[in-house]
Order: C-alpha cells, then sequence, then structure tokens
C-alpha cells in the first residue's frame, strides 16, 4: 500500500513537471510570505518599546519602524496574492489536462469495460475524484510547506529573543497534538458510522424514490416509511456523534494554546522583570504564542487531505491506465462502399472465459440479403451485432466483410459502412439537427429534412418549439419513446452504408407509423445487406435468411418457408403465436 | 425557508442555550487582553510577581470557563442540527409517500433525491454553524470594540474605521465570488453531463464514429469551466492580500495614536498592547463569518429548495370509509365520460371515453404511441383523478373508496419491470404482505416465472440487487407480474407490460391468466393486435379518443384505425389469406 503511494506520488510529480516552474515560484512566494509575516510582530514590538511611557516617546524611531511595517505589509500581500494567482494557475490547468486525458482514453476504452463498470463510477472518477485530488493535493502541499515553514520561522525568531521562553512553547507542544490526535481518532470511527448509515439510506432513498409510483401501486408507503425511519434514527444518532466530536477539535485545542498563552505570558512577564527581554518582545512573543499552533492544527487536516489526495488520484490512474481496446492494425484497409457479403468462419465468443457463449458458428451472408435473428429473451441475438460491429473482437474463427477479416479493417471504415439502430434511443444532448447528422456532420439542410421526411419524423420536428434547433434533454423529456425512436432512424437515414443492424428498432412506434417507416426501410435495405432483429411476423416472413438463436447458438437457419417446414424450434414458436 | 424551523421546534431549548454559551466564552475570551495589559503595566512596570503569577492563573481560568461554555454550545449545536436534519428528512419522505402521481411526474425523481439527501446536510450544516456562530462572531467584533472604547476612546476611533472598511472588502468579495461559484457549479454540472452521455451512448457514438467530436465537446466545456474557476479564483485571491494590509494598516495608525497618547501621559504601554491584540481579534473573527455567511447561504439556498418540495402540490382528499359492495356488482368496471389533462399539458390526453367492463372480462387496449392507453389505465387505480367524467369500480364510484382500499384490489404491473432490493419472496409479498410460499408459487406459475426461480441457487431466497439489475429483462417483466397476482386482485392492469416476453411466453400467459379461478377483471395495454384479439371488450384509442370499441371481429369490420394497425402486422397472412 505504502509502495502504491509512492508509485502514485512519483508519477503525480512527473505529470506536474512542465508547471514546475510555477511550483518553485509558489514555494518562493510562500517562503517570503512565511517570513515577513513572522517580522511584523518583531518590528511592532520594537515600537512598543519606543512608547515606553509618559514624554519617553522616540517619535522618530516610531516612525522609522512603522514605516519599515507598512513596506513589509505591502510586500507580503502581493506575495500572498500573486502566490494564490499562480495556486489556481497550476491546480485549474492539472484539472483540466487529466480531465481531457481522461476523455480521450474513454473513447478507446474497449466495450467491455464500459459495460461492466457502473457508469456513475466513471463519472465519479472524472469528476470528483479530479477535483478532490487538485484541491486536495495542491492546496493540501502549500499548506503543509507554510505550515511547516512558519512552525520553523517562529521557533527561530523566538529562540533569538529569548531561548528560555522558547523552551516552554516547545515543551508544551505536545499537549496539543495530542490532544488532535485523540479527537481525530474518536471522530474518525464516528464519522465512518454515519458514512455507512449515510450511505444505507441513500441507496434506499435511491431505490425508492425513483419507483415511487410503484410504492404506492403497491400501498407499499407505510412499510416504505417505517424502514426508512430505522435507518434514519441510526444516522442521526452517528450524525449527532460525528458532529459533535468533529466540532471538539477546535476548542479543545483553542484550550491547549490559551494555556501556551497564559506560560509564555507568565515566564516572559517573569523575564522582563529581571530585563531579560523588554515589553515589546513579550508582547511579540504573545503574538506568537498566538498563531503558533494554527498550523499543527492545519498540518494534522493536511496529512489526511493529502493522503485522501493521492487515493484519488490513484482511482483517477486506474481509469487512465485501463488497457485501451487494440488498436487498429498498421496496415488496416479502409474500407470503401463495401458490397456487403458477410461471412461468419467458424468463430467462438464469450464475454467471461467461464462461460462460452458461440462457439465454432459459421455462416455467409451475400449481398443485399436481409437476415432475421429471431429467439427468445437473452439469446445472444445482441451479441451478434457486438460483434459485426466489431464492438467486441471474436476470440476464434473471423467475421469477413467481403472477403476481408474485420480486424484488418479500420474500425471506422468498418462503422462508416454499417448504420445501426439500436433497441435503446440514446441521443445526445445536442440539437435534433445535429443528432441526426452524427454520423454526416457536414450534411446540408436540405439531406437533414430528406432523412428526416424519410424517417416520417419531421412533421413531429417541426412541431418542436426551436424547430430543428430543439436541444434534446434526457432531463425535460421532451420526446416521447416513439419520436426518440424515429430521430435515431434518421440518423441511419442521412448516412444510407451499405449494411445495417437494426436492433427490435420499431418496438416502441405505434404500429401505423412503424408502418409508413417500413415503408421507407424497405426502400433503403432494397440492395443492402441487413440485420433484423424482430418481433413482428412481416419483418421475419420477408427475411431471406432467418437465424434462429438460443442461449447464444445459432440452431436453425433458413427461409420462413423451409423453417416451417422442418418443424424444429422456429415451427414451434411461429405455432404458438401465429397460427390460429 | 422559514418554515422549516418548525423541525426545529422540539430543539427551542437547545437553540437558545447554545448560542448562549458561545457568547459566553466570547466573553471570556474579550477579557485576555485586559489581562494582559494588566499584566504589564502593573505586573511588569511595579516588578510585583504574585500579581504577574496570579493573572496568568486567571488566563489558564479563563480559557477553561470558555472549553466548558463551548463543549455545551457544541452539544447543543450538534444535537439540534442533526435532530432537525432527521425530522425534515422524515417529514420529506413522507410527504413524497403522499404525492400524487402528478406531483411526482412534475417534481421529478433526481431532483426529489437531491433534496433528500445533500440539500438537507447542507442544511444540517448550516444550523450548526448558525448555532455556534450567529451570536458569537459579531459578539466579538462589536465587544472587541467597545472594550477598546473602554481602554482608550481616541485610540478606538481607529477601530471604527476599520471594521467597516474590513467589512466592505470580506462581504463585498463574497458578494462578487457567491454568483461566480454558482456559475463553476454550472459549467461542472455541464462536464459531467457530457462525460455520462459519452459513456451510456459509447455504442452509439462508436457507430456513428463521433468519438473525436464527443471529446472536442467534452474540452470546450472543460475549458469554460476552468476559464470560470480561474475568474472566481483570482477575485478570490485578493480577500486574504487586502485584509492583511487593512488590518496591518489599522494597526500602524493604532501605534501612531498609541504614541501620541502614551506621550502625553493619556495611554499606558500595556493599553496600547491591548489594543493592538483587540485587532487580531476581530480580524479571525471576521473570516469566520465570512465562511459562516457562505455556509448560510448555500443553506438558505437548500431549505428553500425542501420547503418547495414540502408545500408542492395540492393536499389529497381521501375518503376514510370502505363502501359497502353489493355481490353481484363485483368486479365490474364503469368509464363513464371520462376525461383527462395532465398538470401542464395544453391539450387533454384523454376525452369523453365511456365503457363498462364485467367481472372475468379482458379488456384490450390498443392504439398508436401518445394515444392515452397508459393514461386510461392510470385513472383505474386513482394515480391520477378524471378531469371530468366518473369512474365507478364495483358499481361505486371510485372517489368514495380510500386509495389504499381501492389499490387493494388492483394488481399493477407497470410498463418499467421494476423489482427492488430484496429476496424474491420479499419482492412477491410486496403484492400481498403475508403471502404464504404456496400463494407465491402459483402466482410465479401463472406468470411463466417459475422456472426462474426454480434457477436460482436459492429459490425464492436469492437476493435481487438494487433495481434488480442481475435479472434479465424479461425475467424481472415476468417477476413483476407474478408479484401483481399475488394479491389475487380483482382487476389486473398490464401496462404494456409484455412487450419484453416473446411471442411463446405470452401466449402462455394469457393463457394462464384466463383460467384463474378468482375471475378477475383484466386490463391489457398492449401495441400488438395479437396479444388483445381475443379480448372480451377492445378499446382502441387516437389521440386520447375512443376510436371503437367491441370484439376483434367487430372492429375489423367497423372500426378503420383497429382494420389499419391489424394489417400493419399481419401483412403478409392478409395477403395469404386473400389469395
Amino acid at each position: 500500500m505504502a509502495n502504491e503511494t509512492k508509485k502514485t506520488l512519483r508519477r503525480i510529480l512527473h505529470d506536474l513537471k512542465h508547471e514546475r516552474k510555477w511550483i518553485i515560484a509558489t514555494l518562493l512566494l510562500a517562503a517570503v510570505t512565511v517570513a515577513l509575516t513572522l517580522y511584523v510582530p518583531i518590528l511592532i514590538g520594537q515600537a512598543i518599546d519606543r512608547i515606553e511611557g509618559q514624554g519617553t516617546v522616540d517619535f522618530s524611531a516610531v516612525t522609522r519602524i512603522l514605516i519599515t511595517v507598512g513596506g513589509s505589509v505591502l510586500v507580503t500581500s502581493l506575495a500572498q496574492w500573486l502566490m494564490s494567482l499562480f495556486h489556481n494557475k497550476i491546480t485549474y490547468e492539472t484539472v483540466e489536462e487529466l480531465r481531457n486525458r481522461a476523455i480521450e482514453h474513454i473513447q478507446v476504452l474497449p466495450l467491455s469495460y464500459l459495460d461492466t463498470k457502473p457508469t456513475g463510477d466513471t463519472v465519479s472518477r472524472m469528476i470528483s475524484d479530479v477535483d478532490q485530488f487538485a484541491d486536495g493535493l495542491l492546496l493540501g502541499f502549500t499548506q503543509l510547506f507554510t505550515g511547516i515553514l512558519t512552525i520553523l520561522g517562529t521557533l527561530l525568531f523566538m529562540f533569538f529573543l529569548h531561548p528560555g521562553i522558547t523552551l516552554v512553547v516547545i515543551l508544551l507542544t505536545p499537549l496539543s497534538l495530542i490532544v488532535a490526535a485523540l479527537i481525530a481518532k474518536y471522530t474518525y470511527a464516528m464519522f465512518r458510522l454515519q458514512a455507512e448509515y449515510r450511505a444505507e439510506q441513500t441507496a434506499m432513498i435511491h431505490e425508492t424514490v425513483s419507483n415511487q409510483k410503484t410504492v404506492q401501486a403497491f400501498g407499499h408507503e407505510a412499510e416504505t416509511m417505517q424502514e426508512f425511519d430505522e435507518i434514519n434514527g441510526r444516522l442521526s444518532d452517528a450524525a449527532r456523534k460525528a458532529t459533535f466530536f468533529s466540532s471538539l477539535t477546535n476548542p479543545c485545542t483553542r484550550f491547549v494554546n490559551a494555556l501556551v498563552y497564559a506560560a509564555v505570558g507568565l515566564t516572559g512577564s517573569l523575564a522582563a522583570i529581571r530585563g531579560a527581554i523588554t515589553v515589546g518582545q513579550l508582547s511579540c512573543f504573545l503574538s506568537y504564542a498566538n498563531q503558533y499552533t494554527k498550523p499543527f492544527n492545519e498540518i494534522s487536516g493536511v496529512v489526511t487531505e493529502l493522503q485522501n489526495a493521492i487515493a484519488c488520484a490513484a482511482r483517477m490512474y486506474a481509469l487512465i491506465d485501463e488497457p485501451a481496446e487494440i488498436p487498429d492494425a498498421p496496415d488496416a484497409e479502409i474500407l470503401k462502399n463495401a458490397e456487403g457479403n458477410v461471412g461468419f468462419r467458424d468463430i467462438s465468443f464469450s464475454y467471461t472465459p467461464e462461460k462460452p457463449l458461440i462457439s465454432h458458428c459459421s455462416l455467409s451472408i451475400r449481398s443485399g440479403q436481409r437476415v432475421a435473428i429471431v429467439g427468445p429473451t437473452g439469446c445472444g441475438k445482441t451479441t451478434l451485432i457486438n460483434l459485426i460491429m466489431r464492438f467486441y473482437d471474436v476470440s476464434d474463427g473471423a467475421i469477413l466483410v467481403d472477403g476481408t477479416d474485420l480486424r484488418s479493417i479500420t474500425r471506422h471504415s468498418l462503422r462508416e459502412n454499417i448504420g445501426m439502430v439500436l433497441q435503446e434511443t440514446w441521443l445526445k444532448k445536442a440539437t435534433v439537427r445535429d443528432n441526426i447528422r452524427m454520423g454526416q456532420p457536414d450534411a446540408t439542410e436540405e439531406q437533414v429534412i430528406a432523412a428526416a421526411k424519410a424517417a416520417h419524423a419531421h412533421s413531429f420536428i417541426k412541431r418542436l418549439p426551436q424547430g430543428y434547433d430543439t436541444v434534446i434533454d434526457d432531463r425535460n423529456g421532451a420526446l416521447s419513446q416513439g419520436q426518440r425512436q424515429l430521430l435515431c432512424i434518421a440518423r441511419v437515414m442521412l448516412a444510407l452504408p451499405p449494411m445495417l443492424i437494426l436492433d427490435e428498432a420499431t418496438s416502441s412506434i405505434d404500429t401505423r407509423t412503424e408502418l409508413k417507416v417500413q415503408s421507407a426501410f424497405q426502400k433503403m435495405m432494397q440492395g443492402r445487406t441487413s440485420f433484423i432483429v424482430a418481433h413482428r411476423l412481416s419483418t421475419i416472413q420477408e427475411a431471406d435468411l432467418i437465424l434462429v438463436m438460443k442461449d447464444g447458438q445459432i440452431i436453425e437457419q433458413g427461409t420462413h418457408e423451409s423453417l416451417l417446414e422442418k418443424g424444429g424450434f422456429y415451427a414451434n414458436l411461429y405455432q404458438s403465436q401465429f397460427a390460429h | 425557508m422559514k418554515k422549516l424551523l418548525r423541525y426545529l421546534a422540539p430543539y427551542k431549548k437547545e437553540c437558545i442555550l447554545g448560542p448562549l454559551f458561545k457568547m459566553l466564552e466570547a466573553t471570556f475570551e474579550l477579557f485576555v487582553p485586559l489581562v494582559v495589559a494588566s499584566m504589564i503595566d502593573r505586573g511588569i512596570a511595579n516588578g510585583d510577581r504574585p500579581y504577574i503569577v496570579r493573572m496568568c492563573v486567571l488566563l489558564a481560568a479563563l480559557a477553561a470557563i470558555g472549553l466548558t461554555n463551548t463543549l455545551f454550545a457544541q452539544y447543543f449545536a450538534a444535537k439540534a442540527a442533526t435532530g432537525f436534519s432527521a425530522r425534515l428528512r422524515h417529514a420529506l419522505m413522507n410527504r413524497i409517500q403522499q404525492m400524487t402521481y402528478t406531483d411526482l411526474d412534475t417534481l421529478g425523481t433526481s431532483s426529489l433525491i437531491t433534496r433528500m439527501t445533500s440539500d438537507i446536510n447542507q442544511l444540517q450544516n448550516g444550523v450548526n454553524l448558525t448555532i455556534r456562530l450567529l451570536l458569537r462572531s459579531p459578539f466579538i467584533v462589536f465587544g472587541a470594540m467597545i472594550m477598546a472604547f473602554t481602554v482608550d476612546v481616541k485610540g478606538a476611533l481607529v477601530f471604527t474605521v476599520a471594521i467597516p472598511l474590513l467589512s466592505v472588502v470580506v462581504f463585498g468579495i463574497m458578494l462578487v465570488t457567491i454568483p461566480m461559484y454558482r456559475r463553476v457549479q454550472e459549467r461542472l454540472d455541464d462536464v459531467t453531463d457530457t462525460t455520462g452521455e459519452a459513456l451510456t451512448g459509447m455504442r452509439v457514438i462508436r457507430a456513428f464514429r463521433n468519438e473525436q467530436a464527443e471529446a472536442d465537446t467534452f474540452r470546450l466545456q472543460n475549458q469554460q469551466l476552468v476559464k470560470m474557476q480561474q475568474k472566481v479564483g483570482s477575485v478570490s485571491a485578493l480577500m486574504n492580500p487586502l485584509t492583511y494590509v487593512l488590518v496591518n494598516g489599522a494597526v500602524i495608525a493604532l501605534i501612531a495614536v498609541g504614541a501620541f497618547r502614551v506621550h502625553s501621559g493619556a495611554l499606558t504601554q500595556g493599553a496600547v498592547i491591548a489594543l493592538y491584540n483587540y485587532m487580531s481579534q476581530i480580524l479571525i473573527e471576521l473570516m469566520k463569518f465570512a465562511n459562516f455567511i457562505i455556509n448560510v447561504t448555500k443553506a438558505v439556498a437548500c431549505g428553500n429548495r425542501v420547503q418547495a418540495v414540502l408545500e408542492a402540490g395540492t393536499p389529497v382528499r381521501d375518503s376514510d370509509e370502505v363502501p359497502e359492495i353489493a355481490e353481484q356488482n363485483r368486479g365490474t368496471l364503469t368509464f363513464s365520460h371520462v376525461s383527462f389533462t395532465y398538470a401542464d399539458a395544453a391539450e387533454p390526453s384523454l376525452t369523453d371515453i365511456s365503457f363498462t367492463a364485467k367481472r372475468g372480462d379482458v379488456i384490450g387496449i390498443i392504439g398508436g404511441t401518445g394515444s392515452g392507453k397508459s393514461t386510461l389505465v392510470s385513472l383505474i387505480p386513482r394515480f391520477y383523478e378524471p378531469t371530468a367524467g366518473c369512474i365507478s369500480v364495483d358499481g361505486i364510484e371510485s372517489t368514495a373508496f380510500p386509495r389504499r382500499a381501492l389499490r387493494s384490489r388492483i394488481g399493477v404491473v407497470p410498463q418499467k419491470a421494476v423489482l427492488f432490493h430484496g429476496t424474491i419472496r420479499q419482492n412477491l409479498q410486496w403484492g400481498k404482505q403475508d403471502a404464504s410460499d404456496d400463494e407465491i408459487r402459483s402466482a410465479l406459475e401463472t406468470a411463466q416465472a417459475a422456472d426462474i426461480v426454480r434457477a436460482k441457487k436459492d429459490g425464492l431466497d436469492e437476493m435481487i440487487t438494487e433495481s434488480g439489475h442481475n435479472l434479465s429483462g424479461g425475467q424481472r417483466q415476468r417477476l413483476t407480474i407474478a408479484r401483481a397476482l399475488v394479491r389475487k386482485p380483482e382487476f389486473l392492469i398490464f401496462d404494456d407490460s409484455t412487450s419484453a416476453l416473446d411471442y411463446a411466453t405470452d401466449a402462455a400467459l394469457r393463457k394462464a391468466l384466463r383460467s384463474l379461478p378468482e375471475k378477475p377483471t383484466v386490463f391489457l395495454v398492449s401495441q400488438r393486435t395479437a396479444s388483445i384479439q381475443h379480448a372480451d371488450l377492445i378499446l382502441v384509442l387516437e389521440d386520447g379518443h375512443l376510436a371503437g370499441s367491441g370484439t376483434h371481429t367487430d372492429l375489423l369490420e367497423t372500426c378503420p384505425v383497429y382494420r389499419e394497425i391489424y394489417d400493419s402486422q399481419n401483412r403478409k397472412e392478409v395477403r395469404k389469406h386473400g389469395e
């Protein structure tokens, strides 16, 4: 673990390399700030010594000293200001850079990563982890640096003023640390408990409130409240303790601080009576004593923050280090205007090695053929699409397009030749126009409208508040599921690639609209190789080839008539549903 | 925000005592510079060692008393703040339980969750800080100024200039930055959204070769975020240097004034030091107070949002008595001239719908997307109230039933197959709390879901993870059907909920429903004529109007809309039959 931390730290330093001169400047400015901040009380002390009593004030000396104070105050604040500016620059540039690197990397991550990792987890790595890393590491580091400098500087200045009193301060210091550590230990346990209950409650809130309609439909409100109150009670209890204990740190260290102050006052005053120090120096000592323990509190907080920051950085790096998908072969061909012959040569595939899914499957589809994929839920229809689109690579055998192995074609050119409409109607947060143009960013307005018309989307788009300029936002849910689907179809209509993949594409459109879409599809599919995952009999019957899938295997293939004749699984399926 | 204070009412004692103890602590703190001053002026000047010792003991004693007071204050603050938030969470959750579907639609799930979690946490923090700092900080600032006046009126005049100037700087910077931070948050939300989008849309993005465009959008938003952060950062970077200059400027002025006053004999050296110390105290407190204001501003914003939810929507009127039902009317359901318009919608979703269902009937409801099918069935359990017309259940107007009693007669299978964290058994018992394993198994059998449970290692005790992610869509759907069947309802509603089932399962399910001994009245919403063509009554909806009703054969003759839907799904067969 410690090793891990060190490795992460080294990597962070490496990533900060190009900011090096800014970091050094920040540290120098911090040193200047600390030194001058500590110097001012000494000057004030000297000034106080010159205003000893009635008629004995040395005005010229006081004036001189106060001018020096003014000068150092101005320099200090300038240094502080520049320090903050540099600090912001380093922090925000680092964050920007890290996030950009992450988003670029996400674009090349294998689909298997994105399919298995919860989206929320990756988002939180990119957003809150990066934030915490930048805040904790850079702010923490400057705080740590100035804190240590302040402590050392204070001790040094004090030592020169009077070693004896300094010794008193040094002896009392551990008390403050012990108190802070004790409280931190207690608080940590309480906080962990609070975090645990809070997570439990959040999960419960998430589940029930997201499905509040179901809760009410089943009259489950009372039970829900009962469960909620039980967790709420535990949380409230833990929160009270955590809040109380954590709010002890400040008063307790302030108390220790006050004791140090009193001790300095005592020894200092006695020394002053002996004439060992002046009254001005005593005042300087007292103001040091006031500031002295503050950095200790900060440092103890900073250490946990730094650890947290490194942990956050590690999570972020883990995302960036996640192996990317195998890049296109260097000599990969660019597939242009494919004819659309698709062949499976003895392919095998599984998502996890323990659970083989497709094994030794061979197929040959000629250009322009219409292939319907049918079978019960969860039989692997989506897997077939994943393979043809090369979202996943086959583990054995090869898929060929026009006789070329998919793996020796660039992914972009392959996908440019395939139009895909998934059951899941994903649209990006952009205007309707930009969504339709997704595959052809340079399409003209006429082409966009023609595609929308072909998909029977034009009429409803026109009725949207800003027509083609309406921004689609998941959160306002302005579009119905069916309308979203029509837009996904328009997206493909615009590109008109030689091969098509339609995954239950029409399931959310009412059948009459579908009829219109189907007619457009018919035209589009003319001369194009198409794979259709469909439930509708009409689509299935019109297919040139039906692939019947079960448990990941293609168990039957043929035309509607030949399969019925065969009297196998498909014939059964058909009899149970369509025959009257 | 104000109305939330009643959740703080049980903690009235804590809310009064907490700040009081804080003020006591502050009072003791204010004495410290005076003690130090007399140490210098009497102790050192006269060489009075016992006096110095006494004064230092007094300093330690003041600290100890201060600490004791704070401990009480912190305890009261923690108790009141966490108690307040627990009560508020309970109230809000309770309100959500009673919200109508219309309220839930308007408010939205994600905002409700934010209100329940982070907003209330922020509020708790705000209450805690308010109890601790609201009185203390101003008290120290003005207390220090008053103490300064008691030390020396002329010297204290420096304070009357310095404090307003300091306040202007501190609160001025705050006022400028608060809205800027809000904009930072908005841009961060954009970046977060785009990240989520890049992940959920990965398949489509890659299929349309949009990887670079997506990354570019992100870069642009990221850049805008950083620009805003830099901007607000450079404003708040002024805070420390400016306050430092002001305070030390005041100190210089104090010492200059002090020099003249001491020279003329009006002031002692110790008094100058006391004035200097009061100035330092004021700076520290002002910084704390500024931080406190930021937190309170955030908390008030959160509080207003929470209050808005608590007050949202119309409180529902509900009947308390279950009316008596004539046995011959059991299982009947009548819509007479029912219309319904969603809140904020311009057009009605249902217009003048009338029909009657008898016990044991299967009612098919078909129509295009957005034709009002789901709306129609969601009026039956009174998820929404009709805007016109009336619905009778078991021969009695449905508003005469308490909602709970009405809903307990109805089994609903929603469009979205949602299950909850817990075992399969616990999930099915949602339908009927005390359902026995036998009842559960027979429901599973009817729902064609028995094999799912059989395939699981722990059978009915198999855990379903949050939202049922460890089951396939079809499996979830069959379990939600079983859940609705467990209570042996009089009315069963399938809200287009058989779409994830393959044809064979769908057919078997329909057959099993027909043979249920309790003869429920079934409402089947579907887009497929095949699923409803055997229904006793088919309602054809178009744009919220009843375009036709009757049996399959009737409708093929009389209803052109139905005919068209049917043909669109059975073209080839029709052609074949015609050949």
